[in-house]
């Protein structure tokens, strides 16, 4: 029904089947989006967050979608900039990630805040010393430089490449794609670490302010560098489901084992970066404000020592190793859980980062404040997951997202047709 | 940047823990003066607004040795640190819908410009800041009683005390009608400051050292030289101010003659607190 728009020589499911799956998802869509649209008309006393809960599981959400989409910059970074050719083969499907990611960060926060008609006066009402500016700015511009990154692959599309403009636009973008690396690894840098400056910059808040560097605070620097770290884990993870789901060898080895060696390394020197952080955090800055390190880890019914060494030791230490060292690393079955430990560590860090500083009090006869999401927060939280699945399926479906794709399938059955030859 | 200097204004209070009662009535006049909406049902208070909330302390003895002391939350007006304007609250905001008063020193919200995002609410240490979660309603009839000098606050925006600015703003108009340069210290009163029967909390500029609050106060001008954050300590031994370490510098100042109340202003580990109770910033070295 649909062969002509599927890549030459590209085998898909039937049709039907396709469509069934995609329905399936919408349906979950659909929940999201009728729930959207009650915080939309209703208002924001649709979810459980309350005042002390002002940031609460969307912003988390926001959090960790970026930093697992940080894959896209930073594998754009490796291969045009630093022109590791091999992730050629990779690529494609980083940036479809991260556009996944990145327009689902922009939704949720559509869907945070309270006057979502005035959202636009966050870019005319700038605040320069307020990192969320810095975030939104740089935020939007990455996802206009995602879009710039994504239009070649669509334009690949075997029907779309037919008209000459199409052909040769996408030729010469990939041409320029350099700049437009440079670009997002450039913005990349800012609204990951912005986004760490959200929280680090607050000094009514002991349990997120950090020192740093000129106006710069710790956090900033170790956002952007877990997101370069771990946002190459999500990439090999979808990529893994993609290849599980499809029954299809998609990114040959040698590929998944380089991206996962630089992830590896990038994990062992953020997570020392990150426990020098933690240990000065809690032996220095902390105590100078009146805190020791048990405040924030005890006397609640959610936050205990657990959630500091699941994040740092478990889901930082342990992938870090796994991938570094060549015996694990080249082990699917260890490479896979070093990052799925790896992206749930990021993803654990932003909530630590955002629910945990709503959680511990500060005012000495102040109480811990502890939260659950109502369901039109946790559907609108599904939505970009299943935003994403039908993204990615119709991208699998329709457009040359791997390279490698119809040698590591096809090959066996092109032989006998160039025998004869 | 921009100092607070000694010819501006610096609007504070000091609210006197000893004589609180804890009856509530500022935070009654508060929500009338200023058309803070209600719910039908209360119960949760994560999610009222209160402008101006009663906490209840505790020295943690059992009986026969519990105290207790009550102590008013308004929003604190911090001038951030070194008191450079740069409150919590003030320099997050992206939209620059909070501000600060430099020639009064007040934390400023504008309803029309804030877009709900909350960051100001998730910065403030103090949870002084409160979401219009719903849609304000009075019951029927009740519109009537609003006041027409503050207007009411649509649901998605953040609000916060004011230090009653429309006050302020109605003294200055009466002193530019009679011809005077500046309003007197009577002339502006917060609605919570005239409403407490027990006369506990004081109002007043705390850079005129005619007004109560500066000879209750006494502000130090300079820095501690502990802590270069924090400008305006008190030199009265028994004043203090909420997590004055964070160097977040508040206008709003607490007094008590008991020592576990003010122990409980601020965080200490373990043996710190008798360390520098007895320290008020550079007027220790004096």
């Amino acid at each position: 029904m649909d062969s002509a728009l599927i890549p030459e020589g590209a085998k898909r499911c039937s049709f039907p089947k396709f469509a069934i799956g995609v329905a399936i998802v919408s349906a979950v869509v659909l929940w999201g989006v009728f729930a959207m649209f009650l915080c939309w008309f209703k208002g924001l006393n649709q979810t459980n967050m309350n005042d002390y809960y002002g940031f609460a599981l969307w912003i988390w959400a926001d959090l960790a979608v970026i930093a697992v989409g940080g894959g896209a910059f930073f594998t754009g970074l490796l291969r045009y900039i630093f022109k590791i050719d091999e992730l050629k083969n990779i690529i494609n499907f980083a940036v479809i990630i991260g556009f996944i990611c990145y327009s689902s960060a922009l939704l949720i926060l559509a869907i945070d805040i309270g006057q979502p008609l005035r959202g636009w006066f966050i870019f005319w009402h700038a605040n320069v010393h307020s990192m969320l500016t810095e975030v939104a700015f740089c935020l939007s511009a990455y996802f206009a430089v995602l879009t710039i990154e994504f239009i070649p692959n669509i334009l690949e599309n075997r029907q779309a490449n037919k008209v000459p403009f199409f052909h040769h636009l996408a030729h010469n973008m990939h041409g320029v794609m350099a700049v437009f690396a440079a670009t997002g690894a450039f913005l990349s840098f800012f609204h990951q670490g912005s986004l760490g400056g959200v929280a680090g910059v607050l000094y009514g808040r002991p349990f997120a302010v950090r020192e740093g560097l000129l106006i710069w605070p710790w956090t900033f620097f170790l956002f952007t560098w877990s997101a370069a770290a771990f946002g190459p884990c999500f990439t090999l993870l979808v990529t893994k489901i993609t290849e599980t789901v499809t029954g299809k060898k998609l990114v040959k080895d040698n590929v998944v084992h380089l991206l996962a060696k630089i992830s590896g390394w990038m994990i062992v020197t953020y997570i020392i970066a990150k426990i020098i952080d933690t240990i000065y955090w809690a032996m220095v800055t902390a105590p100078s404000l009146g805190f020791s390190l048990s405040h924030f880890y005890t006397s609640n019914g959610f936050y205990g020592y657990w959630i500091l060494i699941t994040e740092i030791v478990l889901c930082g230490v342990v992938p870090g190793v796994l991938l570094v060292m060549k015996s694990t690393r080249e082990n699917p079955t260890l490479r896979l859980i070093a990052i799925i430990l790896g992206v749930i560590g990021v993803c654990l860090n932003r909530w630590v980062m955002v629910l945990q500083i709503m959680a511990v009090p500060v005012m000495s006869f102040d109480t811990w404040a502890l939260y659950f999401p109502s369901w039109q927060e946790i559907a609108t939280t599904v939505l970009p997951v299943a935003y994403g699945i039908i993204l990615i399926s119709v991208a699998y479906r329709y457009l040359p997202v791997f390279p490698q794709e119809h040698e590591l399938n096809y090959s066996v059955e092109v032989e006998p047709v160039t025998e004869p030859e | 940047m921009k100092q607070n200097n000694n010819k501006a204004h610096k609007f504070g209070m000091v609210i006197d823990l000893d004589k609180c009662t804890g009856c509530g009535s500022c935070m009654v006049s508060c929500m009338s003066e200023n058309n803070v909406p209600f719910k039908e049902d209360e119960s949760n208070k994560k999610d009222s607004i209160t402008w101006m909330r009663v906490y209840k302390l505790t020295n943690g003895k059992s009986f026969p040795d519990t105290e207790i002391a009550y102590l008013p939350r308004p929003c604190q007006h911090c001038g951030g640190k070194g008191d450079h304007g740069h409150s919590p609250c003030v320099s997050v905001c992206p939209a620059v819908a909070t501000d600060y008063g430099y020639d009064t020193g007040i934390v400023s919200q504008i309803y029309t410009r804030c877009f709900g995002c909350r960051y100001c609410m998730g910065a403030c240490p103090y949870h002084a800041r409160y979401f219009n979660w719903w849609d304000p309603k009075w019951p029927e009839g009740m519109e009537n009683y609003l006041s027409p000098d503050v207007s009411p606050r649509m649901r998605g925006v953040v609000e916060k005390c004011s230090f009653c600015y429309h006050r302020y703003q109605a003294a200055k108009d009466t002193a530019y009608y009679e011809g005077r340069d500046d309003i007197e210290e009577h002339e502006y009163q917060t609605a919570c400051a005239t409403a407490c029967p027990a006369g506990a909390i004081v109002f007043g500029d705390l850079n005129n050292p005619a007004h109560q609050v500066h000879q209750i106060v006494k502000p130090d001008p300079h820095p501690d030289p502990r802590n270069k954050h924090i400008v305006g300590k008190s030199r009265n031994p028994k004043v203090f101010r909420l997590l004055e370490r964070l160097g977040t510098n508040p206008k709003v100042y607490y007094l008590s003659e008991r020592e576990w109340v003010r122990k409980q202003g601020d965080n200490y580990l373990d043996g710190e607190w008798d360390k520098i109770k007895n320290y008020h910033g550079a007027s220790s070295h004096d």
